[in-house]
């Protein structure tokens, strides 16, 4: 059955090349001269503080200048310690967060133990890498990776080019088309004393100065009760904010924003 | 060239039978018992690292007796099936069924077609529905789906026996491990202390991933009254 010392064993995206390439051979080689219009998802903002990493992402999805979708989810739970925002080419991006997801369970299952904070970031970072010959057509795809590592109690935040390359940060990150106006938000509100309910606001106020600047950001869209998508993880693993506790904090920002 | 001599195809299978029945009941057997919540698996394993029951899937499990090597094996490659089929198709599409006549498949090929089969023995369980399934998968391929409660390994029928007559539908977890413990000491007819105990098990009320592991201090404090029970009756 195999190799014994192959080094992809526990790896799935190996698995899947090896068994199954056409099931995804679309999403890792490249084709025709130049991507076809398709659909991006923009602005996802993480920032870490005291005990956890808070990420949260608009829910915007655009095509050209067509706004194709209202309440996108850009924003998975990877595994239980960690998340992965995405940006960029919502396809092949979805596709990247689905295997990615897979890829941590099935290492934990095969192995009996979960991939280090590290191993899960570097394995991101290949995917990324794996899919340059799409990007250099035009689907570009950049995540952001949070997590907490219970072995070492901490969170961390890695950032991502299109070209794999792999960078932590340790306070904030922010990727897609809203994410230097993101970046500029997070940057005067950040403080390192930050509490978990602080943090939270925090980066749903760095969404809004995303959404006021960028035209394929949402903002929060009160009509339809469509907000930003924010997780938490820390000690207690992944945990998402339900809407109506996001909604609160929503109109917080709104009335301190009122006549400015 | 030299010449083999004849052996009937009966004595072949036979010998190859006993072969692999003479490996698996060396090693010690596990159980698998349905409960309210779920199922639980139950072996008698003395390494904390070299497991003999994980999980494979959503909803599924694996328990395995025999040669260690030989079921990680089958483990992984189970573990690669439903991965691979969940993520071209749906999470839901992945079954124990599948999975089990996969596993008899490779089993049943290695049997007829190569000079060693495998020593071991498998249960493949899934949570479906309110119910559980259990499937019995043995060293020659053949397979068989058991209900409520099933033994693997050497002393099966032993356990088997006791498990029929201690196995109550709806029994909570405690009450199966403890059944469950019992039939083992039973057959073996010695004790076996909670620390020597490998207790892991699916339970419907978990979200996406039903499989569970109870650490030593779990299972200790869940055989905690039925040790007193024993302690007060041996000072009677």
């Amino acid at each position: 059955m195999g190799d014994p010392f192959d080094l992809s064993a526990p790896s799935f995206s190996a698995l899947l090349r090896r068994q199954v390439p056409d099931a995804f051979a679309g999403t890792f080689s490249g084709g025709g001269p130049a991507a076809p219009d398709h659909v991006e998802g923009t602005t996802i903002v993480a920032l870490a503080y005291g005990d956890g990493v808070v990420i949260a992402g608009d829910r915007r999805a655009t095509s050209g200048n067509v706004i194709s979708k209202r309440d996108m989810r850009k924003v998975f739970e990877a595994d239980r310690w960690s998340a992965v925002g995405i940006s960029g080419a919502a396809g092949p991006a979805m596709e990247m967060a689905k295997i990615f997801a897979t890829e941590l369970e099935h290492y934990e299952k095969v192995e009996g133990a979960p991939l280090s904070l590290e191993g899960k970031a570097n394995k991101l970072a290949q995917m990324v890498r794996v899919n340059l010959p799409l990007a250099m057509q035009g689907l570009v795809v950049v995540p952001l990776f949070a997590g907490y590592d219970p072995r070492d109690r901490v969170a961390r935040i890695y950032e991502f080019d299109a070209a794999g390359g792999r960078y932590e940060e340790r306070r904030f990150a922010s990727t897609g088309s809203g994410g230097r106006d993101a970046r500029g938000s997070l940057k005067a509100r950040y403080r390192p004393d930050l509490d978990r309910a602080a943090a939270a606001d925090t980066v749903i106020e760095a969404l809004w100065d995303a959404a006021d600047e960028d035209s394929a950001t949402g903002g929060p869209d009160l009509v339809r009760g469509i907000y930003p998508l924010v997780a938490v993880i820390d000690a207690d693993g992944y945990t998402e904010l339900d809407d109506q506790a996001v909604a609160e904090r929503v109109q917080a920002v709104i009335d301190g924003r009122r006549g400015r | 060239m030299p010449m083999m001599p004849y052996v009937s195809p009966e004595q072949a299978m036979k010998d190859k039978a006993d072969y692999a029945r003479k490996g698996i009941s060396r090693g010690k057997s596990v159980v698998a018992v349905a409960y309210d919540g779920g199922v639980l698996f139950v072996g008698e394993n003395p390494s904390t690292t070299l497991r003999k029951i994980s999980e494979i899937y959503d909803r599924i499990a694996f328990a395995a007796v025999g040669k260690y090597n030989e079921f990680e094996q089958l483990r992984v490659a189970g573990i690669r099936l439903a991965d691979a089929k969940g993520y071209q198709y749906a999470r839901e599409d992945v079954t124990g069924r599948a999975l089990a006549n996969a596993y008899a498949a490779a089993l049943g090929g290695a049997f007829t077609e190569s000079f060693k089969p495998f020593e071991v023995e498998l249960l493949v369980a899934e949570i479906a529905g309110d119910g559980v399934e259990l499937y019995h998968i043995l060293y020659d391929g053949s397979i068989g789906d058991e209900e409520g409660f099933v033994a693997i390994g050497g002393s099966a029928e032993a356990i088997n026996e006791r498990l029929k007559e201690a196995f109550r539908p709806g029994m909570s977890r405690d009450q199966a491990l403890q059944s469950a413990r019992q039939a083992l000491v039973g057959a073996e007819d010695r004790q076996i202390g909670a620390e020597r105990l490998e207790v892991a098990g699916l339970d419907r009320h978990r979200g996406r991933r039903k499989f569970f592991r109870m650490t030593p201090a779990a299972v200790a404090s869940a055989l905690a009254p039925a040790d007193d029970e024993a302690s007060a009756r041996a000072d009677r």
